[in-house]
């Protein structure tokens, strides 16, 4: 789906109420997780910023989006947190369960809550990056822990998708 | 009873180059290296250690569980990713190692899960976590704790 179509209503971690419109324009790498996630979440926001490194000022044209899908335990506070230790440009979204949902929805990205031992609870989920282009159009996937040398080029794909969006 | 943790004083017998950090003696045949974990954010998330177990005897040997003064809950996890693109976490049970062989625990693969933390992991400090197996071998080494966006044990 392009995220002209889509209809959701979050907020960053800066407390700014935030939509599909806030990507639309630039290109967009999103990726869906949680902060209570041990391996693969931290894993994909450090390879997402090592990408960001590698594409140094060509990253700034990007928008850069971690949206929580454990909105019970990722509250803005807790999203600002968590960013912060990460690559500057990513910014966390987090909202109500039904906005996730719209959000996931749109994305083809699928989230399940998992009891644990304890009462706790884990949270299995996409973890793939999705990337769009400026115009809003779905551009490919970037498979968990790819390798940069796949990732990077897909990456600029998106950011060309831009330039062609554009003539 | 509860241990004390030995930040600090087990780290000072080491030497951690990021690249090898010998297991203390023990009875199993066992060499761990380059064991790294992220820091935590507080008490109520918990944490992952990455390192690779080689198994450096003439006998096969498993691991069956872990033991930190850290954390409660240690246990042995395996990430998988599914066609769908979609991540799930799992206990891995027992862990068999052929003579010569290691096992890797990495990120997106094995790792060693640290549930209801003791405390806050902090970068800088190390910990102490102890392998067991499963005749009755123990393997304990001190694992330093990187950033929360460290990608590997020399970051
Ligand atoms: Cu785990």
């Amino acid at each position: 789906m392009a995220l002209t179509e889509m209809d959701f209503r979050l907020t960053d971690h800066e407390g700014n109420e935030v939509g599909p419109e806030t990507l639309i324009g630039r290109p967009t790498m999103a990726f869906f997780g949680f902060t209570y996630c041990p391996d693969v979440c931290p894993t994909t926001l450090s390879d997402i910023s090592g990408w960001l490194d590698d594409l140094g000022d060509e990253a700034k044209q990007l928008n850069v989006v971690f949206i929580t899908v454990d909105p019970e335990r990722d509250t803005v506070e807790a999203m600002a947190e968590y960013v912060s230790y990460f690559h500057p440009a990513i910014r966390g979204w987090t909202g109500p369960e039904g906005q996730i949902a719209r959000i996931a929805d749109g994305f083809r990205a699928a989230y399940e809550r998992v009891p644990t031992e304890g009462g706790d609870y884990t949270m299995n989920h996409t973890a793939s990056v999705f990337l769009f282009g400026a115009a809003g159009r779905f551009v490919t996937m970037i498979d968990y822990h790819e390798p940069r040398e796949f990732a990077v080029p897909k990456i600029r794909r998106a950011l060309e998708e831009e330039t062609e969006g554009a003539t | 009873m509860k241990k004390i943790i030995m930040t600090g004083t087990l780290a000072a017998l080491l030497t951690f180059g990021g690249l090898s950090v010998p297991a203390l003696a023990g009875p199993v045949d066992v060499v761990v290296e380059s064991a790294w974990s992220r820091a935590s954010i507080g008490m109520n998330r918990p944490g992952a250690v990455y390192m690779t177990i080689r198994n450096t005897g003439d006998e096969p040997v498993t691991l069956i569980g872990l033991s930190t003064p850290l954390a409660m809950m240690p246990e042995i996890h395996e990430t998988k990713t599914n066609a769908e693109g979609v991540s799930s976490m799992s206990a891995a049970g027992e862990i068999a190692i052929a003579p010569g062989e290691s096992v890797a625990l990495e990120p997106g693969g094995l790792h060693a899960m640290l549930m209801r933390l003791q405390q806050p992991m902090t970068e800088g400090e190390t910990f102490p976590l102890t392998l067991l197996f499963v005749d009755g071998g123990e393997v304990t080494v001190e694992v330093p704790i990187l950033g929360i966006a460290a990608r590997g044990p020399e970051d």
